[in-house]
């Protein structure tokens, strides 16, 4: 997953660094599933592997980026890159160095009524309770987005 | 032997028999099928020729059995054909394209229950063999999302092939998979939302315990007018499932990606022998598993209908043998209907393809997930 990963950064073909990101993805989705997560492993491939990088391929396929493949190495994005990603793994370190050695890094999540349910259960029920407003905020984004998507396509037909 | 050991073997067994043998066997016969029935319908013969050729060791005639070996000399053809790799393609992509569309097809039948269950004795004790692959609690999700991955290979086929009309192919193809994708997880939703459970495993059991979702009614429960009044949204969810499938598997009338007259042949134009035979036998291992979705969560699965299984003894393996050949038979009865209506329908027109699948198609999901979501809040 992780060889993929430096494999979306290293390719200069997007076609090829799309679909390491793939690839990633699916390693990703198999994390979850090892740690007993099938419903949000399987969201993970369902949604970002099998809808969104699909979308992703389609447009670099159509957008036909050949220049992209050419361009050089800019020096200081590479630097500004390198930067970056250095603060995240020092971030990173930090936190997972505040953890006890050999115990669960998080608690278990508990269902507020506190029965034992499987995983696609439990997180349909800690949704439309506890966080609730979070969903209903996102449904709410997600519904301004697809208006504002629909207006400004339209204004472009009518021009 | 440990308990481990013996449920790696009995899952391997059960990955070879049903991955390697049921569905690629199946999937041989469903194209000789295809020709047969084709025939029929158009008042033709059909490829009735192909059997033991004796005359090949003196004797005076062969045997044609109806022309059952046809799929083996297909198959041998598809082999000994010259794999032309054409200089343009883009080698990697063009390799990778055709395994990315046989794979998640034969991946998704890890799920399907394909019979209850067989209890054998085994060094004195009883083992119970559930026949599924895999039990997974995310059964339809695990489908969509591996089919789904099925797209990769189209696009990549159109792209690498790296000339004009296969890459039209693709796109026509993808938007088509993108958009019924859709209808196709929206039109389940009612059928889980009734059955309150996201296990095949479940719903088979369920189903054989209280008469089919299609067929609610069973001996034992008698006449139950709430389940009657479910019928409505499920029935409406069947049709939509059944159109969904047909355009995703890239059927008649929706077969737009293969159309000599605009595109040459498709997004597998330039792929010839074995290559292109991996595109069709992707193509006809997701109509069979789409097959087995329906039939499991719409018709039963394995069980028998009315609720007859509620008089059969559990676990045994004449019990488990018959519900295997029960969910097959349902599968390829399935299966006779895909072909049925590739050679009676005509097909749609790309603009009207698009108009249905999010005009009609999408509409009509949600609001039967409302009519589901109405009825049971009013039964309760």
């Amino acid at each position: 997953m992780l060889l993929f990963g430096v494999g979306v950064v290293v390719n200069r073909n997007p076609v090829a660094s799309a679909l390491c990101l793939v690839v990633s993805f699916v390693g990703l989705a198999s994390l979850f599933i090892s740690l007993d997560a099938h419903f949000l492993g399987i969201i993970q491939i369902l949604v970002y592997t099998g809808a969104v990088m699909v979308l992703f391929l389609f447009i670099i396929m159509l957008l036909d980026l050949k220049e992209e493949a050419r361009r050089a190495l800019n020096a200081w994005a590479v630097a500004g890159g390198a930067v970056v990603a250095l603060c995240l793994v020092g971030t990173l370190l930090h936190v997972l160095g505040t953890f006890p050695k050999g115990e669960a890094t998080l608690p278990p999540l508990v269902v507020p009524d506190g029965q034992a349910y499987e995983d696609t259960k439990a997180l349909g029920t800690l949704l439309f309770t506890e966080y609730v407003f979070h969903v209903q905020v996102i449904g709410l984004l997600l519904l301004g987005a697809t208006v504002g998507v629909v207006a400004l396509s339209k204004k472009e037909a009518s021009k | 032997m440990d308990w481990l050991s013996f449920t790696l073997i009995t899952t391997l067994i059960k990955i070879v028999g049903l991955c390697f043998v049921a569905i690629l066997g199946l999937v041989s016969y469903t194209v000789y099928a295809e020709r047969r029935v084709s025939a029929i319908i158009q008042d033709r013969v059909g490829p009735n020729r192909v059997g033991l050729p004796l005359t090949l060791l003196g004797f005076k005639k062969d045997v044609s059995f109806l022309g059952l070996f046809q799929p083996l000399a297909d198959g041998i053809k598809f082999i000994l054909k010259e794999d032309f790799t054409p200089a343009h393609v883009k080698k990697f992509y063009f390799w990778l394209a055709p395994a990315l569309c046989l794979v998640p097809a034969l991946l998704t039948c890890a799920v399907l229950p394909f019979g209850s269950s067989i209890t054998i004795p085994w060094n004195g004790s009883e083992r119970t063999i559930p026949l599924v692959i895999a039990n997974l609690n995310v059964g339809p999700l695990f489908v969509f999302a591996i089919a789904s991955l099925g797209v990769y290979g189209i696009v990549l086929a159109g792209w690498s092939s790296n000339s004009k009309y296969p890459f039209f192919g693709s796109v026509r193809s993808t938007s088509q998979m993108i958009s019924y994708e859709i209808s196709l997880g929206l039109s389940l939703v009612p059928v889980l939302l009734v059955m309150g459970e996201l296990n095949l495993v479940t719903i088979s059991q369920q189903q054989s315990e209280h008469g089919w979702n299609l067929l609610p009614y069973s001996l034992r429960d008698g006449f139950d007018l709430d389940r009657w009044l479910l019928l409505i949204p499920l029935g409406l969810a069947f049709v939509t499932f059944v159109i969904a499938m047909f355009a995703e598997t890239n059927r008649l009338p929706f077969d737009l990606p293969e159309c000599e007259t605009e595109l040459v042949g498709g997004y597998h134009t330039e792929y010839s022998s074995m290559k292109f035979a991996l595109f069709f036998m992707g193509e006809y291992a997701a109509m069979i598993v789409g097959s087995g979705i329906t039939v499991t969560l719409f018709l039963g699965g394995w069980s028998l209908p009315l609720g007859l299984d509620n008089y059969l003894p559990k676990g045994t393996v004449w019990v488990g043998l018959l519900h295997t050949a029960v969910f097959f038979s349902k599968l390829i009865a399935f299966l006779i209907f895909f072909i049925w209506v590739r050679w009676t329908l005509p097909r749609f027109r790309y603009d009207q393809l698009m108009r249905l699948g999010w005009i009609w198609m999408f509409e009509i999901c949600l609001a039967n997930v409302l009519l589901t979501a109405g009825i049971l809040w009013y039964i309760s």
